[in-house]
């Protein structure tokens, strides 16, 4: 029925949905019954009302920039003048011409294809002994969590003192044995590795993450293994490890996005140089370096949907992969 | 007992306990075995927040001294008023706190509405607007941080915290999402019922759900309000000006042409990361709810 409403009939339809209960039965009794608006009607516009923000922030903050990105990657444009078409001048120099580029893809997958599994591994493994019941498992969680709470900028920088060769605080156990240590983040062939490193202090969430799942392991499953007598090693193999897939497929999904997006802690320790030999140059500071330093914006926007397109295919493959490896405690569908 | 005159019980009965015994010894020393590895975890885990804290309180002499000085003495107590003195902290301070606030503020209110739409009223399309909430959080910021940054400045909002704030009254995918599934976990019949009895959802959400999920509010806004707080990349983009800097911009100035003062740079950096430990401390079984509630229940 509502549907044959005029507009300024479904305007007051909204405002009555919005009055004091009283105002709309007063209203409603008055003027336009609001039984004729069917219960279907009703719930749609006030799930669009409610919604309203969002929708006006997906079109605003989300949907409109997402394409206009799409458009200056086939453009030249500094951002301030008009952008001129080039076509895909932008891809083609990107992999083509551009070695830096080449240097901050190559550094990314490393860093992603090196540190997610082990972030894995550990978290897995040190939410593991804190299932156990054993004293003081809210103090270890809490101390694992701290490393999450420091803001990036102070971390970065504390790291870059503990860090510093031949006096920083990591040197000394190096002095004890008079070896001046690794050159850590000073030369390009440890420079990487040592990010790997430090990502590795900030897998507080996931600890909590595999700890709630630990914890949603049904103990009768655990039982039911005893009476079997299964022994520790079958028993993580085949209960614990396929209770806990969901979450290590949700932590991969969100961790490969996040290695990918990897800005914050090597641009505040280098000042987005790259330095040493553009061994920490990342694929998001080397964008926000076009953008924003070179007023590259056509080019950055090219890169941008490279990385939105490559975390697509990623995330799609995982998700697909998912059947095959992920188990639903709910059975299958 | 009867057990007693029966040889065969007693045989049983000591089996028994010895399987006991090394049950419990067993239990023992895979306890003693799990924090053997858990301590020097734990010691890894906080050596940054306490290299941090020691280095505050030293003197210059001791930053790169060997061995290393892990409790400096005397205490430089005075590295704390200086770093405050050093750059122009209070003013950073309540920058920060300003744009933390209100886009918290902002992304409460938005955020619940949203999801109490996508949660709470059957409406047609719901389904669709769910799945592309969820799509945006695969969408690289990269993509978006461009255009948005020009059309900010069209507006004039450029050096100012507007672009920091507003974007956040108009909600945010991942507390949308997580918001959603706890609004989905009160019984539908409660909205039946007040919808029978007249009340329109805006009273539903304000009186009856809003209330009930005082957990997983206290969550988004814990979580919005740290990550303002620590937001790096924001204000890197959008404030130029000293004057609007946030405390994650200002920290750089201890950053001097003849290197760094960093004693004062780690008090600073201790000042501004225990309103986050404290808060944690404060508000843990939140957090631990929080984030189970974004990763699991998907």
């Amino acid at each position: 029925m509502g549907r044959y409403l005029t507009s300024t009939n479904r305007i007051r339809a909204i405002q009555l949905e919005i009055l004091s209960p009283a105002m709309a039965t007063a209203t409603a009794t008055a003027n336009l019954p609001r039984r004729r608006l069917s219960q279907g009607t009703r719930h749609t516009i006030n799930g669009l009302l409610f919604a309203s923000p969002w929708i006006f922030g997906l079109l605003v903050f989300w949907i409109y920039p997402t394409l206009a990105s799409a458009y200056y990657s086939f453009t030249k444009y500094n951002g301030v003048r008009n952008p001129t078409f080039t076509g895909l001048a932008n891809y083609i120099e990107l992999f083509t011409k551009d070695e830096e580029f080449l240097a901050a893809v190559y550094n990314t997958v490393y860093f992603a294809v090196v540190s997610i599994p082990l972030a894995i591994i550990f978290a897995f493994g040190l939410a593991m002994m804190l299932n156990a019941k054993i004293r003081g498992q809210v103090v270890y969680r809490t101390i694992y969590f701290l490393p999450t709470l420091v803001p990036e900028v102070a971390l970065a920088l504390v790291w870059i003192f503990i860090f510093t060769p031949h006096n920083g605080l990591i040197a000394a156990p190096f002095r004890a044995f008079g070896s001046r240590g690794p050159c850590w983040l000073t030369c390009a062939e440890w420079a990487r590795p040592t990010l790997v490193l430090l990502a590795l202090w900030i897998i507080g969430q996931q600890i909590i993450l595999y700890l709630a799942g630990l914890q949603d392991v049904p103990q009768d499953l655990y039982d039911a293994a005893d009476v079997d007598g299964a022994n520790f090693l079958s028993k993580f193999r085949n209960v614990t490890v396929p209770i806990l897939t969901p979450v290590v497929f949700f932590h991969l999904i969100t961790s490969v996005i996040g290695a990918l997006n990897f800005f914050a802690i090597p641009y505040i320790m280098t000042g987005g140089t790259g330095f040493p030999a553009n061994s920490t140059l990342f694929y998001s500071i080397y964008l926000y370096k076009n953008a924003f330093h070179y007023l590259e914006m056509g080019y950055a926007s090219a890169m941008a949907w490279l990385l939105f397109m490559f975390t697509l295919v990623v995330t799609l493959v995982i998700f697909r992969s998912a059947r095959l490896w992920v188990f639903y405690a709910g059975g299958e569908d | 007992m009867v057990a007693d005159s029966q040889p065969a019980n007693t045989q049983f009965a000591q089996d028994h306990a010895r399987r006991v015994m090394a049950k419990r010894i067993r239990g023992i020393f895979r306890s003693i075995l799990i924090h053997a590895s858990l301590i020097p975890a734990a010691f890894v885990f906080t050596l940054p927040f306490l290299w941090m804290l020691s280095t505050s309180l030293k003197p210059d002499v001791q930053f790169y001294a060997y061995p290393p000085v892990v409790i400096p003495s005397p205490f430089q107590w005075s590295n704390y008023p200086d770093a405050v003195k050093f750059i122009t902290f209070f003013l950073y301070l309540r920058n920060t706190l300003t744009i933390a606030v209100l886009a918290t503020i902002g992304v409460l209110i938005s955020s619940s509405l949203v999801a109490y739409s996508l949660a709470r009223i059957p409406w047609r399309g719901r389904n669709f607007l769910f799945i592309l909430t969820v799509a945006t959080l695969m969408l690289p910021f990269q993509v978006t941080m461009i255009p948005l940054f020009l059309v900010f400045k069209n507006l004039g909002w450029v050096n100012s915290w507007l672009p920091l704030i507003v974007p956040h009254w108009f909600g945010g995918a991942l507390y949308i999402f997580l918001l959603r599934q706890f609004f989905m976990t009160i019984p539908m019949e409660l909205s039946e019922a007040a919808r029978i009895d007249g009340a329109n959802e805006l009273k539903i959400y304000y009186s009856i759900i809003l209330p009930l999920s005082k957990p997983a509010l206290a969550t988004v806004a814990i979580f919005e309000f740290i990550a303002r707080w620590r937001d790096y990349i924001g204000p890197l983009i959008y404030l130029s000006d000293q004057e609007q800097y946030t405390l994650s911009l200002g920290i750089y100035e201890y950053q001097t042409q003849y290197g760094a003062e960093w004693g004062l740079l780690m008090a600073a950096s201790v000042l501004i990361t225990l309103p986050i430990i404290m808060l944690f401390f404060f508000l843990q079984k939140t957090f631990v709810q929080g984030i189970a509630l974004t990763g699991i229940k998907g």
